[in-house]
């Protein structure tokens, strides 16, 4: 690293572009950042403090309301209802089923042939790429009461039942773990090819069944790489908006309402601009602790 | 298993373990495929009905082989309103943001690769908890900031909002890109007198082209399946793309017509998904994401 740094420094100044040559090139990308993406977050965070509105009194003139948007937020309990929602969203599609998806499927795929690979992978990943709507009403189709899983239900001697409003917070999970176990995979399949041969073939000579190499030698291995993909994979889930709302909209009775999808319903539905932005200032704040916990995780030397 | 080395028996007892091995290995391989298999279909499984229904006269949310086989479901669709201008919006809105985002990020990234800044560690820092950030949690005051500017229904608005909300993860990517390229090649052209904006055009852009090829497709794809952005940030029929339209013309009827669905779906994603693994297989080694996935 140091010998990098050094020989990227030693070009001798004369040669080396201008102090305005060097930092003009930057001047796009910050403006660009500053105006749509600095600009809407400090937005927010006042907004969240005034009862700006669609309509009505408060629309023509917006006031400064203090903290009164956040301890609403506190006792409405159709926060609290989303929140958990939230929370088993995320744990369900996310953790439990990305992760673990993502993982058997890296570590079945270890080693086997390109075709294969590529054919498995290739399914995975083009769910991944698939727009979030085309997925939405591909698993609303699925999960219909017409549709192909009570199909395969049926044939297997169980009742059938309309998923999306039976249980709808199932089925987004479904859709979701559909949706994104790609990444997962990926991750932990790059993660998988740096495990050193060496290590699995020392425990396998000691007789450790293939199982066994697994739970003591590579898992271990790949603390790192679960932890880090755990955390983008929180980002990622806890924002998911489309893939609900084309699926339930958030009903039946508000029963697969998330956190994104009641600040949709709180700001353009009921015209609350102040009210839904604070609902989103929670989600940024709680996602902004993740994103600074995957900063620390990451090596110094990873960001020179 | 055994703890004292002993040469002589050893060679035939391990080829003796490895025959009774070999049966149970073709067993456990045979397993995994089989487990594999099983895990594609599932994951192929609720796709494949887009693939079959889009073809099916009669088609339901059902998967099963189209009984009578027909393009009317293409055809009903491929009306200038419905499809042909909401992809063109979807070719200005994500082409324009991808291109957008290569071009500030290679222009970003070169400086903070190159030149020791004083700020572009905080910077880079900056950038790189931006990509953590949920775009979801700030589109409502995005859409009032968008209000108050009176840039509601504006595609060059959405154009750039999503070329900037594309920029944190562009500039990080295209600095590690950027960081492979030995500095050297550039010293050398600087000692023959090249400029700064010579040696990026035509030194570090050609090298680092199958980099910039993978942020713009990256860009391109994600934005093109991105629904809430302009959902809310556009209005007018005439401005929607094919992330809104689609939802638009289908999701807000109670009786769907399950084969224009289909259709519609597949004209709408198939070109994004198969560019995506086109690109990915042909541009291999970058598309692990300049080692941005790693742990």
């Amino acid at each position: 690293m140091a010998g990098e740094t050094t020989a990227r420094r030693g070009a001798p100044p004369a040669l080396r572009p201008g102090p305005a040559a060097r930092v003009l090139p930057l001047v796009p990308a910050l403006f660009l950042l500053l105006a749509f993406f600095a600009g809407p977050v400090l937005w927010t965070v006042w907004a969240s403090f005034t009862d700006a509105a669609l309509t009505g009194a408060a629309a023509a003139r917006t006031d400064f309301v203090g903290l009164r948007n956040f301890e609403r937020l506190l006792t409405d309990p159709d926060v609290l209802d989303a929140t958990v929602l939230t929370a088993v969203f995320l744990v369900g599609s996310g953790v439990l089923g990305q992760t673990a998806l993502g993982l058997l499927l890296a570590l079945l795929m270890q080693g086997r042939r390109g075709w294969v690979r590529g054919a498995v992978g290739g399914v995975v990943v083009a769910a991944w790429v698939l727009p979030e709507v085309v997925a939405g009403f591909v698993w609303a189709a699925f999960l219909e009461r017409e549709g192909t899983l009570n199909l395969l239900l049926q044939a297997a001697g169980a009742a059938p039942q309309s998923w999306l409003t039976s249980l709808p917070i199932l089925a987004v999970v479904l859709a979701n773990v559909w949706k994104g176990t790609a990444f997962s995979m990926m991750a932990y399949s790059a993660a998988l090819a740096e495990v050193p041969v060496d290590l699995k073939e020392a425990a396998r000579v000691d007789g450790a069944g293939p199982l066994r190499v697994v739970w003591h030698v590579v898992l271990p291995l790949l603390r790192r790489t679960v932890a880090a993909t755990l955390l983008l994979v929180t980002l990622q889930t806890v924002q998911v908006f489309t893939l609900i709302f084309v699926m339930t909209g958030g009903g039946p009775g508000g029963r697969s309402t998330t956190l994104p999808l009641l600040m949709y319903r709180e700001a353009l539905g009921f015209g609350d601009i102040g009210y839904g932005t604070a609902v989103g200032l929670a989600l940024l704040v709680v996602a902004g602790l993740f994103s600074a916990v995957h900063l620390r995780t990451l090596r110094p030397e990873e960001v020179r | 298993m055994t703890t004292a080395p002993r040469p002589s028996p050893a060679a035939p007892r391990r080829r003796r373990v490895r025959s009774v091995a070999a049966p149970r290995r073709a067993a456990a391989a045979a397993v995994v495929h089989l487990l594999l298999a099983g895990l594609a279909l599932a994951f192929a499984l609720p796709a494949l009905w887009l693939l079959l229904a889009a073809f099916d006269a009669r088609a339901s949310a059902r998967v099963r082989l189209p009984e009578a086989f027909t393009l009317d479901n293409f055809a009903a669709v491929a009306t200038r309103d419905v499809l042909f201008l909401p992809i063109w919006n979807s070719l200005f809105i994500c082409g324009g943001a991808a291109v957008v985002t290569v071009a500030a990020s290679v222009l970003a990234a070169y400086p903070l690769s190159r030149f020791g800044l004083r700020f572009g560690r905080p910077f880079l820092y900056t950038v790189l908890f931006a990509t953590g950030l949920p775009l979801t949690a700030i589109m409502v005051p995005v859409y009032s900031l968008f209000v108050q500017f009176g840039l509601v229904d504006s595609r060059w608005a959405t154009m750039l909002f999503l070329a900037a909300a594309s920029l944190p993860f562009g500039i990080w990517l295209t600095k590690n890109f950027l960081d492979g390229i030995p500095v050297e090649l550039e010293e050398a052209a600087w000692v023959d007198g090249a400029s700064a904006r010579q040696s990026l055009l035509r030194l570090v852009v050609p090298l680092a082209a199958p980099g910039l090829a993978v942020v713009g497709v990256f860009t391109l794809v994600v934005t093109w399946g991105n629904f809430f952005v302009p959902f809310l940030l556009l209005r007018s029929a005439e401005r929607i793309p094919a992330a809104v339209r689609i939802y638009t013309f289908f999701g807000q009827y109670g009786q769907v017509s399950y084969g224009e669905l289909a259709a519609y779906s597949l004209l709408y994603a198939l070109p994004v998904v198969v560019l995506y693994l086109v690109a990915a297989r042909s541009l291999g080694g970058a598309f692990n994401f300049g080692g941005a996935m790693k742990g």
